[in-house]
């Protein structure tokens, strides 16, 4: 019964939560403090282990806010974005703090759940021909300076 | 007299050797930034990163094809006078902008090339205001190459160009003045830039091993933990502001980073002459001088600013969280770093401006003098307060009564009319220069605090912003702070020096 209440009040939470940017949030943190909110982005740099749960900061392509959430739900991130990855794109149900207490102060979220957008992936890291084009044109100008300010020299 | 006329019967055209002198050693610094460039080259090659070494390879070619011109065209056996090593100075620190910039806009993550020089410019005045857009996805190259912009500028571009290129001249001296060091540490000033660099490449290496454990125990991979842990050392110790990742220091979300980067900022915003001090076993210099009992008078006080200021608001729910939140952005913008564990709109949303207040007074007032923080300085601030207190024994006193005041900084030093008046003529240079930027900053729209703000970490070489440093920025606001940073940085003099060059060669008989 008790563990039914507490699923109905969740499930409740969750459907009440809208989706929010990180500048609403940042914006207007009073407004959202402490309240749930659905939040939007990817997974970027580590997943940071702390004990029975993890940080995870999420960028919505403005700002990353961190995440705090449990280790298991942290588990099921495979990509973080850097510049090999796209990471995993993330959407995050939980409770909005402008100055968390348990956190010294840091305005995050506290993750009750996560659902997985689009999975991330390697970003392969091409050659571009232009840039390499540049490198021996350069190259060809400072080997052609150099060769007159030897012969200047040696005159 | 009017100014023009002045100026034309004062001042003395350049000669061809002054541009000759000034070509020649401009070209011997930029082959020192040339070759700076092969080390993020060499770290994206290391990381699979082809096109990102690609971008400082040709950097590195342009800046070495031109500063081969330079040499072979203005080649000169003659040594520099005041005037050309403090043009040679001003203009190397711009050549380092626009050349440092290159690799930084091929890469795509700044919008302009106007952005890149801001970033570069910001990099080399150990600012750390930025730019960059989508920081998060940036290659470990250029990732590396925005922090090492600070620590060679904090340590000084030209102290690069005097350790590596110089030998005994006495136009190195005169160079290493124009970088707003006027005190050395030994004899010979080629051994004070090779003993600075010594210690803060020891200081880098020890740094980047603890703050790279630290990071692996907060749960970072350990590639990326010390990797954050030299980014993190090089933009702390050169108090410079800028982080690896989007959400700046907030990012660890960790008490101990917070502590051990307090601790970093506070060792870079001391003078090179007290790390000396320390380094050679004189550790009673610390307490006794000058700008660390000027800096421990400030930071109490505009501490108690920020804090009453914090309260009246109310905007953090617990004493110690206020304690951690303000104390944390005070030493960040006191030492002229520009760490924040905030968001930038929070100052505006959530500081009130009793607390802006304080920590725009602690940013302007700025670190130690020959250290690698920027704003007014410690020692100026030491030195204006007793001269106010000589001033104030004067009219007590009887008037037959010789007032002597006295000071230590590395020695007993009687206080002189022309040191009083030096520090407050830079003083209100700075004034000036906080002002200029306000008011740009108002003309763009932005409110009186804001702009002031903002201004003020610009000149004073902090770093931290209100939220008006965007991408999407007014160009002529983005100008306007990179000659406060850069004026801010050199302290005036050789910019006042290239002004002036420029004034003469057009007017000059």
């Amino acid at each position: 019964m008790k563990s039914a209440i507490i699923l109905i009040f969740f499930c409740g939470a969750i459907c009440y939560a809208h989706q929010i940017s990180s500048i609403e949030l940042i914006n207007n943190a009073r407004e959202y403090d402490g309240k749930n909110v659905v939040y939007v982005g990817e997974a970027v740099g580590d997943v940071m282990t702390r004990g029975d749960f993890a940080w995870v900061n999420i960028n919505d392509g403005e700002n990353a806010i961190g995440v705090w959430l449990s280790k298991e739900l942290a588990g099921e991130i495979k990509f973080t974005g850097s510049y090999h990855a796209q990471g995993d794109h993330l959407e995050i149900t939980g409770v909005f703090r402008r100055n968390c207490i348990q956190h010294g102060g840091d305005m995050d979220i506290h993750a009750q759940g996560i659902r997985k957008i689009s999975p991330g992936r390697i970003v392969s890291d091409e050659l571009d021909t232009s840039k390499r084009n540049f490198v021996f044109i350069f190259l060809a100008i400072l080997c052609l300076v150099l060769i007159f300010v030897r012969r200047q020299r040696s005159r | 007299m009017r100014f023009s006329v002045f100026l034309k019967t004062m001042i003395l055209k350049p000669q061809l050797q002054d541009l000759k002198n000034i070509g020649y050693y401009s070209g011997k610094i930029i082959i020192g930034i040339s070759l700076t460039m092969l080390v993020p080259m060499v770290i994206g090659l290391l990381f699979a990163e082809i096109n990102p070494a690609l971008d400082f390879l040709i950097a590195a070619e342009i800046a070495l094809l031109i500063s081969l011109i330079l040499t072979k065209l203005c080649f000169t056996e003659k040594d520099l006078n005041w005037m050309q090593g403090m043009v040679v100075v001003s203009l190397s620190w711009l050549a380092a902008m626009l050349l440092a910039a290159i690799p930084l806009y091929l890469s795509g993550h700044w919008g302009s090339y106007l952005d890149a020089c801001f970033d570069t410019m910001s990099g080399f005045t150990t600012t750390g205001l930025t730019l960059v857009q989508d920081l998060d996805h940036i290659s470990y190259a250029h990732n590396l190459w925005r922090h090492f912009t600070p620590f060679l500028g904090g340590q000084g571009i030209i102290i690069i160009a005097i350790s590596l290129f110089m030998k005994g001249r006495s136009g190195a001296f005169k160079m290493y003045v124009g970088e707003a060091r006027d005190e050395r540490l030994l004899p010979n000033v080629i051994h004070t830039s090779r003993f600075i660099w010594l210690m803060s490449i020891t200081y880098l290496i020890l740094s980047t091993l603890v703050l790279g454990i630290i990071g692996i125990a907060i749960g970072m991979k350990p590639v990326n933990a010390f990797f954050h842990g030299a980014c993190i050392f090089m933009a702390a110790f050169d108090t410079a502001g800028f982080a690896p990742q989007s959400q700046n220091i907030l990012y660890y979300h960790s008490l101990v980073i917070e502590v051990i980067t307090i601790v970093i900022m506070l060792l870079g915003a001391m003078n090179f002459n007290l790390h000396y001090r320390i380094w050679t076993g004189d550790r009673r210099e610390m307490w006794k001088n000058i700008e660390t009992r000027t800096l421990c008078i400030t930071v109490l006080l505009t501490f108690l600013i920020v804090i009453i200021g914090l309260n009246q608001v109310g905007s953090y729910p617990r004493a110690l969280i206020m304690f951690r939140k303000g104390f944390y952005q005070l030493i960040s913008g006191h030492t002229t770093t520009g760490f924040m564990t905030i968001y930038a709109r929070q100052f505006i949303d959530e500081w009130g401006n009793l607390a802006l207040l304080g920590l725009i007074c602690a940013m302007a007032l700025g670190g130690g003098a020959c250290s690698t923080a920027g704003g007014i300085k410690m020692l100026r601030i030491g030195v204006i307060a007793e001269a106010l207190k000589q001033d104030v024994k004067r009219i007590i006193l009887p008037e037959r009564a010789v007032v002597e005041q006295r000071m230590h900084h590395l020695k007993e030093i009687y206080l002189e009319d022309k040191q009083v008046r030096a520090s407050l003529l830079i003083t209100i240079s700075y004034l000036v220069l906080y002002g200029i930027g306000t008011l740009m900053g108002m003309f763009y729209g932005y409110s009186f605090l804001d702009s002031l703000f903002e201004s003020t970490s610009a000149a004073a070489n902090v770093g931290l912003s209100c939220g008006i440093t965007v991408p999407s920025m007014p160009a002529g606001l983005k100008l306007t702070y990179i000659v406060q940073m850069w004026a801010g940085r050199l302290e005036f003099m050789s910019v006042f020096t290239l002004i002036g060059f420029f004034i003469a060669a057009i007017k000059g008989k």
